[in-house]
C-alpha cells in the first residue's frame, strides 16, 4: 500500500526549503539594489557638492579644488549594475530605474568635467563608450576589457559608458551630437569618435589623448627607474 | 529558450530535493527497525531450508577459488547448502582451477559452451531442488554470517528474495576507494528502497530467492546485459515481494581502471534504461506502488537530469574559460589582488537550492557510511569520492543514453 502520507511530507519539506531559497534570494537580491541605490545616492550628493564648488569657483581659485572634488564612486555603480544585469532573480524595473539614474549620474559628471577643464585649465581625458545589450555583441565585451585595462593603467581617465539602446533622452542626445553611429562599440575620445572594436595598443597609438597618457606613464616609470638607481 | 532551461533546471533540482527528503524521512521511519535487525536477525534460527548457490564463472581464474572457499566457508548447516559451479566456457585457467574442488561432495561442477550469463544460470536452475536458490558471481565473497542474514527472512511467507548489502572487496587504487563510497550509498539506497517495497535490482551477488520463483516465473533471461535487474522487475510486476538484508555482507572486486568501470556502468545503465523500458507498464501505476509510482520514474529522470546538470556546468565552465583567454587576448596577464564584496556573490535561488542538496547528500552520505561501516569515520575515499564521482558519472550516463536511444550494442566487458 502507497502511503500517501509521506510523499506529502517530502513534497511539503521540499516545497519549504524552495520557498525559503527564493525568499532568502530576493531579501539578498534586494539588499544588491538598495547597495546600489545607495551609492548613486553618495554619488548624486556628490556631485551636486562638486556643482556648488563649481559655482563657488566663479567667486575663488582653481586651486580651491579638493583631490576629492569628483566622485570615485562611478565606476563601482557601473561595474555592480553590469554584475547585477547577469542576475536573473534580480527585479528588472529596479534595476532598469537605477541603470537610468546611473546614466544621468555619468552625463552630470562628464559635463560637470568638462566645465572644470574650461574653467581650470585642466586637461584630463574623457572617453564616452557606447555598447549594446540588445543584440549579441562580442566585440561591445572585449571593447569592455580594453577599457577596464585602461582605466586602471591611467587612474586620471574617466570612461564614461552607455547603453546605446537604452531608453534615456540624455544618451539620444548625446548619440546625436557626437553622431554615434549604430555600428558598436562606438568611442568618442576627447570629441573624436572611433567606431567597432580597437585593441589597447592600437587605442594609445591612434588617439592623441592616450599617446599622451602613455608617453606621460612612461616618463614617470624612467624617471621612478633612475631615482631608484640613484 | 531560457525560459526553458531555467523551468528544466528548477524541475531538476525540485526532483533531487524531494527524492532527498523521501529517502531521510524513510531512514527515520526504519531507523528503530535497522538496529533490531542488526541485534536479533541471524541469532538463534529454529529452521534452516535447504540453499543451493549457483556460481556461474568466465574467465575468473583469479578469484574463483576464493569465491568458493568462501561459500564453503559459510556459518550454515553442510547438510543444507549445495553449490552448483558452471563453467560458460572459460578460455583462460578456469577450468584447472575449478578441478581442486571436484572431490568434493557439496559441489556440483558444470561445464558449457559459451552462451552468457544467463544460460549458465538457467542451466543450472534445471538442477536445483532446493527451498532457497541463490547466485553468487565469480568475483565476489561472502561473509561467513551472510546466508544465516538472508535466510530468516524466508520466514515471512510473501517475502520471494532477499538481497545482500554488497561491499567493495580490498580496494587500492582510487577508483576502488570511490566505488567502495559509491556502494556504501548503494547499501542505504537498498534498504530505504527495500522498506517501500521498491527494489528494482537482485544483484548477482548472493542475492537468494525461494525456488519456486523459477518455477512459476521461469528462468534467466538475457535482459540486454543485466538479468539480475530483469529478475527483480519482473518480480515486481508479479507483486512477489524483495526485501533486502543489510547485514548480509559480500565483497565484490571492482574495477581497478577507469575503462572497465566505464564499460561496467555503462551495461549498467543500458540495461536499467532497456529493462525499465521493457516494463513501462509499471510506470505511474498505482497497482505496483511505490516502484511504479515513484521510484522507477525518478530513477529514469535522475539520469536525464544528472546529464542536463552535468552539460549545464561544463558549458557554464567552457563559457568562463572561453571569456578568460578572450580577455588574456586581448590585454594579456592581468593581476589584481582579491578583495572580498558580498556584491559580487551569487546570492540567487539556483545556489541556495544547489546547497541545500549537497547539504542532504553529505547527511545521507555520513548515514549511509554509519550504516555500513557501523561509524562513521572520514577516510581518503570520502574525499576521493567527493572530487572524482560527479565528474565521471555524467560519462557513462552519457554513453548508455546514446546507445539506447541508437540502438547501439553494448559489450559485457
Amino acid at each position: 500500500m502507497i502511503n500517501s502520507k509521506k510523499y506529502i511530507a517530502a513534497f511539503t519539506i521540499t516545497a519549504i526549503i524552495f520557498g525559503t531559497a527564493i525568499y532568502v534570494s530576493n531579501i539578498l537580491g534586494q539588499k544588491k539594489l538598495e547597495d546600489v541605490r545607495a551609492i548613486e545616492n553618495r554619488v548624486a550628493l556628490d556631485i551636486l557638492s562638486s556643482e556648488t564648488q563649481f559655482m563657488l569657483l566663479e567667486e575663488t581659485s582653481c586651486k580651491d579644488i579638493g583631490p576629492g572634488f569628483l566622485s570615485k564612486e562611478l565606476g563601482s555603480i557601473g561595474e555592480r549594475l553590469t554584475y547585477a544585469e547577469n542576475q536573473t532573480e534580480l527585479n528588472t524595473g529596479d534595476l532598469e530605474y537605477l541603470k537610468r539614474s546611473y546614466f544621468l549620474l555619468e552625463i552630470k559628471d562628464y559635463l560637470l568635467m568638462k566645465r572644470l577643464t574650461e574653467k581650470c585649465g585642466i586637461k584630463p581625458t574623457f572617453i564616452l563608450y557606447f555598447y549594446s545589450t540588445k543584440d549579441v555583441c562580442e566585440d561591445c565585451e572585449k571593447m569592455g576589457y580594453v577599457l577596464t585595462a585602461l582605466r586602471d593603467r591611467y587612474p586620471d581617465l574617466r570612461v564614461y559608458s552607455f547603453d546605446y539602446h537604452f531608453d534615456v533622452g540624455a544618451i539620444d542626445t548625446l548619440v546625436s551630437i557626437y553622431k554615434v553611429k549604430s555600428d558598436l562599440p562606438a568611442l568618442i575620445i576627447n570629441g573624436l569618435s572611433y567606431h567597432g572594436f580597437h585593441s589597447v595598443e592600437e587605442l594609445e597609438e591612434k588617439v592623441p589623448a592616450l599617446k599622451a597618457l602613455a608617453a606621460k606613464a612612461k616618463a614617470l616609470e624612467k624617471s621612478a627607474t633612475s631615482t631608484s638607481r640613484d | 529558450m531560457v525560459e526553458i532551461q531555467t523551468f528544466i533546471l528548477y524541475c531538476s533540482l525540485f526532483i533531487t530535493l524531494f527524492f532527498e527528503v523521501f529517502l531521510l524521512i524513510t531512514y527515520f521511519e526504519v531507523k528503530e527497525e535497522l538496529g533490531w535487525e542488526d541485534k536479533y536477525v541471524g541469532k538463534n534460527i529454529k529452521w534452516f531450508p535447504t540453499v543451493t548457490i549457483i556460481v556461474p564463472c568466465f574467465n575468473e581464474e583469479l578469484t574463483v577459488e576464493s569465491t568458493i572457499s568462501s561459500l564453503l566457508n559459510l556459518d550454515y548447516p553442510r547438510e543444507k547448502l549445495s553449490i552448483i559451479v558452471v563453467d560458460d566456457g572459460s578460455t583462460d585457467g578456469t577450468r584447472s582451477r575449478l578441478m581442486q574442488f571436484k572431490d568434493r561432495s557439496q559441489i556440483n561442477l558444470l561445464w558449457k559452451k559459451n552462451g552468457g550469463k544467463h544460460t549458465a544460470l538457467n542451466l543450472a536452475l534445471e538442477l536445483v531442488k532446493s527451498d532457497l536458490v541463490g547466485c553468487l558471481d565469480a568475483d565476489s565473497f561472502v561473509n561467513t554470517n551472510a546466508l544465516k542474514k538472508i535466510v530468516p527472512f524466508f520466514d515471512n511467507a510473501d517475502i520471494m528474495a532477499v538481497t545482500p548489502s554488497i561491499k567493495v572487496y580490498n580496494p587500492t587504487t582510487i577508483l576502488q576507494y570511490v566505488q567502495k563510497i559509491e556502494y556504501s550509498w548503494g547499501i542505504f539506497l537498498r534498504r530505504m528502497l527495500s522498506s517501500l517495497g521498491a527494489l528494482y535490482v537482485t544483484p548477482g551477488p548472493f542475492s537468494i530467492f525461494r525456488t519456486k520463483v523459477f518455477q512459476e516465473l521461469g528462468g534467466y533471461r538475457h535482459a540486454h546485459h543485466t538479468e539480475d535487474l530483469e529478475m527483480a522487475l519482473r518480480l515486481q510486476k508479479n507483486h512477489y515481494k524483495i526485501v533486502n538484508s543489510h547485514g548480509a555482507h559480500v565483497y565484490t572486486t571492482t574495477p581497478l581502471r577507469f575503462p572497465t568501470l566505464f564499460k561496467q556502468r555503462v551495461r549498467w545503465t543500458y540495461g536499467f534504461l532497456n529493462n525499465v523500458i521493457d516494463y513501462k507498464e509499471l510506470f505511474f501505476n498505482r497497482k505496483y506502488g511505490h516502484i511504479g509510482l515513484f521510484i522507477l520514474p525518478i530513477a529514469t529522470s535522475s539520469i536525464f537530469s544528472t546529464l542536463y546538470l552535468a552539460a549545464r556546468v561544463l558549458w557554464n565552465n567552457l563559457s568562463s574559460v572561453s571569456d578568460t583567454l578572450t580577455k588574456f587576448q586581448i590585454i594579456g596577464f592581468s593581476w589584481k589582488s582579491p578583495t572580498f564584496d558580498w556584491f559580487f556573490i551569487n546570492t540567487g535561488v539556483v545556489p541556495f537550492l544547489t546547497l541545500s542538496a549537497i547539504i542532504l547528500t553529505f547527511v545521507i552520505l555520513y548515514l549511509a557510511i554509519k550504516l555500513t561501516d557501523g561509524q562513521f569515520t572520514i577516510t581518503r575515499g570520502v574525499f576521493y569520492y567527493l572530487i572524482i564521482y560527479v565528474f565521471i558519472v555524467p560519462l557513462w550516463l552519457a554513453k548508455a543514453v546514446f546507445s539506447t536511444v541508437f540502438k547501439r550494442q553494448i559489450s559485457w566487458k
